[in-house]
């Protein structure tokens, strides 16, 4: 059943979705213009003047090794920061769903995380990893293994992956956990009758019903990985080692701000906004046909 | 088919006792009724039954076995939920096919069971829908099928028909009573429905906060209740009470039904009341009156008598055969 509301006129619905307009506007379309504007220019070094190029920015960028590289590097990323982040949520949630006495405090326990900011989150696990002072480190030491992400790539990649799914694990979990709770309780019964398991029940009935909600983490934790994370990963390893946690918005920055490239930054941002832009119709078109609503 | 015992079966919550002791036996292929109001545990003890509530104290047999302890999908039982409550994510077909691919039934004989029940419930051309495509009716019938495939010993009902118009709620009441008959199946049907425990119920319990007050065909129960409880909670209208002091006689309370009393012009019969208001149903009417005393009853008589007007006195008259008293504690004298 569709609930409407019709306006009479043509100013209120105007009026209200001004505010929504206006910081779309000064916020996304506004700079993404520039960005495109920008990306057909270089600058010279001291921005003082700048030379049209045409494509010449993008014709660069794709034949870079290095720009290549990051996209594999981004890809491996975003995977793996979803992946963490949704699988370690969802079995929460399903743990804190079966609680019935104190789910509220491993509720609470298990938002506080999200509260902290991606940043702080980075410089938090950076001093848990500190190749020197580090707490875990120290452990690992005592085991035997030798922690060091400052050269080690593997390790870089590990650790920037696990900071980054931290926080965004409490986000995950609030959804899955409402998602689960939406789930008429007699149709979990019904299919206990009908003599399925719990693992069968999850694997039937649960995952398939919890699929929008799935669907929709799958779109936002990935926009997360390609852009939110750029705090982390500034904190933690600053793209280091040899590029090795260099993901796409991390390069923009580095390139942009660090190198004074404006000019590939620009494109580097045109592209990212086309590729997530992608990413997101395929979503949509194809994973959004078997969810069921 | 088996047989279900209940022995002294009991269930808190916490520190709450909602059941007080239920014993209940019933034998093969019976259409057991558990009616009462609601809260009065009789859900609860519906659950008792299926495994999805444990038992606290007393025992549950299902074919003669113990199963306090058995998991809901190792006691042979199957259950229709108030909200039905299918899959929404799945066909009919596969809705009613769920129980049988769990346990490994081959292909063909799935085929042949689903469409078995599809033909006896008349769900033939729906079984490539969803459930949100079918009407409250189907989807009704979708949760029986389901019950019915999987060839349980126990059919459980918990208010299967309470989500119905009044219309299709007779209806698909026959079609349960027919079902069962068909099948042979034993039956435990919970509702808060007096109608539907007396159409249905070979046997009914009634239940009153927690404790079965009666157990028994329905027109025993109704002609001869052992509480005053049962006697105001079956039948509709319900039994008058009224205080004995006034008629004489023993009892803290005296119920007579509605259809028992009789009237006739002011100071005859045995008690004098004002009429109240008449209700013409055109079979019959109902005549609501106040005794001096203060209680309400109703009277129903045949639609063709002639009807007290609003504010006269009138006599009432009854049998002493029709009497039934009830001592302080609530029990029959």
């Amino acid at each position: 059943m569709e609930k409407r509301v019709l306006f009479k006129g043509i100013w209120l619905p105007l009026l209200l979705i001004l505010p929504q307009i206006v910081i779309t506007a000064v916020f996304f379309f506004y700079p993404a213009g520039q960005a495109i504007w920008q990306s057909l220019f270089i600058p010279d070094p001291f921005g003082l003047s700048s030379r049209f190029v045409g494509l010449g920015n993008f014709d660069y960028l794709l034949s870079d090794p290095y720009y290549r590289a990051s996209f594999v590097t981004t890809a491996i990323f975003s995977t793996l920061v979803t992946l963490v982040s949704m699988g370690v949520a969802l079995y929460l949630a399903v743990l804190a769903d079966r609680l019935i006495k104190g789910s509220g405090t491993y509720r609470t326990l298990l938002i506080w995380p999200y509260a902290v900011a991606p940043a702080v989150a980075g410089v938090l696990w950076l001093f848990m990893f500190n190749t020197r002072v580090g707490v875990v480190t120290w452990y690992l030491g005592l085991l035997g293994y030798d922690w060091n992400h400052v050269l080690n790539e593997g390790e870089a990649m590990g650790l920037v992956v696990v900071a980054s799914a931290w926080g965004r694990i409490s986000y995950n979990f609030l959804f899955f956990l409402a998602g689960l709770q939406a789930i008429p309780k007699s149709v979990i019964e019904a299919a206990a009758i009908d003599g399925a398991r719990f693992w069968t029940r999850f694997r039937t009935i649960v995952f398939p019903l919890l699929s929008p909600t799935t669907f929709f983490l799958l779109v936002v934790n990935i926009v997360y990985a390609f852009f939110e994370t750029f705090g982390v990963i500034h904190t933690i390893t600053s793209g280091g080692p040899q590029q090795a946690t260099t993901i796409l918005v991390y390069k923009v920055y580095s390139d942009g701000f660090v190198g004074q490239d404006l000019g590939s930054s620009a494109a580097q941002s045109v592209i990212l906004l086309v590729v997530v832009s992608i990413l997101t119709i395929i979503q949509f078109k194809y994973i959004e046909r078997r969810v069921h609503y | 088919m088996a047989t279900v015992t209940l022995t002294d079966v009991r269930k808190s919550f916490g520190k709450t006792q909602v059941i007080h002791g239920v014993d209940i036996d019933i034998a093969d292929g019976e259409f057991i009724v558990i009616v009462g109001p609601s809260g009065c545990g009789k859900s609860t003890l519906l659950r008792m039954v299926a495994g999805l509530e444990t038992v606290t104290a007393g025992e549950v047999r299902i074919g003669g076995e113990r199963v306090n302890d058995r998991e809901p999908m190792d006691r042979d039982i199957a259950m229709v939920f108030q909200n039905y409550a299918l899959y929404p994510h799945m066909s009919v077909f596969d809705n009613m096919a769920y129980g049988l691919k769990i346990a490994k039934t081959p292909r063909a004989e799935i085929e042949a069971r689903v469409q078995t029940a599809a033909r006896l419930l008349q769900l033939e051309p729906y079984l490539g829908r969803k459930p949100r495509e079918l009407s409250g009716g189907q989807r009704q019938r979708v949760a029986m099928g389901r019950a019915i495939v999987r060839k349980p010993a126990v059919f459980l009902f918990d208010e299967p028909l309470s989500n119905l118009d009044a219309k299709l709620r007779v209806q698909m009441r026959l079609e349960i009573k027919q079902l069962q008959r068909d099948l042979g199946v034993t039956a435990l049907y919970v509702t808060h429905d007096q109608v539907e425990a007396m159409t249905l119920a070979d046997r009914m319990v009634v239940m009153n906060a927690g404790r079965a007050d009666q157990i028994g065909a329905p027109l025993d129960v109704y002609a001869d209740p052992r509480t005053e409880f049962v006697a105001g909670f079956i039948g509709s209208p319900p039994t008058n009470f009224l205080d004995p002091a006034a008629v004489g006689g023993q009892g803290a309370r005296l119920g007579i039904r509605p259809e028992h009393m009789r009237i006739g012009p002011a100071g005859s019969g045995r008690i004098t009341a004002r009429v109240l208001d008449a209700e013409p149903l055109g079979a019959e009417t109902l005549i609501h009156t106040r005794l001096p005393s203060g209680d309400l009853l109703t009277i129903r008589q045949d639609g063709a008598a002639p009807i007290p007007g609003e504010g006269d006195e009138i006599g009432l008259a009854w049998e002493a055969a029709d009497e039934m008293r009830f001592g302080p504690d609530g029990r029959r004298v």
